[in-house]
Formats: C-alpha cells, structure tokens, sequence
C-alpha cells in the first residue's frame, strides 16, 4: 500500500506534519466505523480495515525514518526488518566512543556537563545525517537509494542512543 | 521474554570483556553493528605468528543476547585457526544460548564480529 497516495501527499520526504495531520483526521473522520454502521457487512469491514490502513500509513509518515523506510520500499527497495550486520569500522568506532561516554555519565563529578556534550554531539550529527538523507531521497535514482539506506542504518544508531541518553537522564534526576 | 540459563550466565558473568592495544600488530579488530537494534559490537582475536588465536576480548553495547553471543565465541575461539574460528556458524550460537528467533540477529552479529576480526588481520598481513 502507498501511504502517500492514501494521504494524497507527494512521495517524497519532505512532508509538512500539520497537512499530515489534517489529512488523517479528515480521512479518520470518513472512515469511521460509526459512520458505516448502517451500510453492509462488506461494508462495516472495509471501513474498519481502512481505517486500520489509515493509522498505520499516520504512523509510518510521522516519523522519518519510517518515513524513508517507506519511500524506499515504494521504490523496491526494502529494508525494514533486515537482519543484516552493519559493517563500516569507522563509523562504528565512533558509536563504541558515543556509548563509552554515555556509560561514563553515571560515574562523573559533574554528569550535567557530560550529558550535554554527548546530547550536542548525537544531536548534530542526527541532523547532518538528516540532511544528506534528504538529498539521497530527492535524487530519486538507485544508486542514491543505496546510500540513503545506508544514512537509514547509521540513523538508527543514533536514534538509539539517543533514547538510551534519555533514559540515563531520567536515573539523574 | 525469558532468556536461557547459558544467556543469563554470559550477561551477568561476560567471559574476556575488554580491549587490546588496536596497534599491535597480533591484534585484530573486528567492529559490527546492528541498524534494528544499535547493538554495537567490537571484537578483538589476539593471533600468534603461527596463525592460531591466543586470546579474545570483546566489548558489546547491546542487550543481554548480544552480550552473551559474543562472550561465548571469545570463549570459542581460543586456541582456534583463524581458519578454524572462521567456520563458527551463527546457528552453533544461537543453538548453545537457546536464544529464540527475535534473538537471532544477535547470533548474526557475532557471527560477522569474527569474519571482521579476520578480514581486518588478513588485510594488515598483506594476505
């Protein structure tokens, strides 16, 4: 299923989350299982498998990597739930520091100072990521949709320890 | 979701957590990630001049299948060809940790630590 055509939005991943949210209330609206309690079994179905269609394509569109994640797989390129290892020395060197500094939190004098130098570092580099991820995606060819799943694979990193950066926030307070 | 006995061994007592010095050349680094997850994973074999594995640390940020899975091929390894310790399979770890099908990927990952670890010594011995 395309979940843009669904929201009558372009297939791209620039999106404006107020239009997001406009459309699914209105489609939510339209859909509505009450609306068709009067209709047809078939048709009592339909509205509610639609408006099962209609959360999941909000959800999905929501958040970006989702988002791209579904922009690649219209395009036939499908990486959701791939088990694949992630494999380039570098930038996982530099994840192990991330997560060294995260660990070292706990243990610091001043843990303010730290969580805020990781949360500056993690935040920067999600929006360069961010940023390159865009590009990839507006070129629209198979060779830029290579990299941007790759941008996709390092986001999840970063994303993740970003939650874990919260979560330590959260014993700090 | 319950973890085996032989998981909750490796996480609460990990076997060789630790690092080499990446320099020295009878070390071999061998780094992996999971993009699911964001398990990160390094694993370090320390090989002899006759190409036999001496040693092994690792140092996993993960959940405790991941920890587990690469504690126990630290174990594996030693006194292992690099030849031989090529051939671990993910599925021998998975089937020693018990580890259910969403814990598979963590089997993976430890799997492919090895083969960078290796990959990353053949590459520095020119071979």
């Amino acid at each position: 299923m395309n979940y843009f055509q669904l929201f009558h939005l372009p297939a791209q991943f620039e999106l404006d989350l107020t239009e997001l949210g406009t459309r699914y209330l209105e489609l939510q609206r339209q859909f509505h299982p009450d609306k068709h309690a009067a209709g047809s079994e078939r048709d009592k179905l339909m509205a509610v498998q639609q408006a099962a269609n209609i959360n999941d394509a909000y959800h999905s569109l929501k958040q970006p990597l989702l988002r791209a994640e579904h922009l690649l797989a219209l395009r036939g390129l499908k990486i959701s739930n791939e088990q694949r290892s992630f494999m380039e020395p570098a930038f996982l060197m530099q994840q192990m520091e991330l997560r060294e500094l995260l660990a070292e939190i706990s243990d610091a004098s001043d843990p303010d100072a730290l969580i805020d130098e990781a949360d500056q570092q993690i935040q920067q580099q999600k929006k360069a990521l961010l940023r390159q991820l865009q590009s990839a995606l507006d070129a629209n060819n198979p060779e830029h949709d290579h990299q941007a799943a790759d941008i996709i694979r390092k986001l999840k990193f970063f994303f993740k320890l970003q939650h874990e950066l919260e979560l330590i926030e959260q014993t700090q307070d | 979701m319950a973890y085996s006995t032989k998981v909750i061994d490796h996480y609460e007592n990990p076997r060789n957590v630790g690092s080499f010095a990446k320099d020295d050349p009878s070390i071999a680094t061998g780094m992996v990630g999971a993009p699911a997850c964001g398990d990160v994973m390094k694993l370090q074999l320390k090989i002899n001049a006759e190409g036999i594995i001496e040693d092994a640390k690792f140092k996993t940020y993960g959940c405790g299948s991941a920890i587990a899975s690469s504690s126990l091929v630290t174990e594996w390894v030693k006194g292992k060809s690099i030849d031989e310790a090529a051939l671990i399979k993910n599925t021998d770890i998975a089937q020693e940790l018990a580890l259910p099908p969403v814990k598979i990927h963590c089997s993976i990952l430890a799997e492919d630590a090895i083969k960078a670890a290796i990959a990353d010594y053949k590459q520095r011995h020119g071979n």
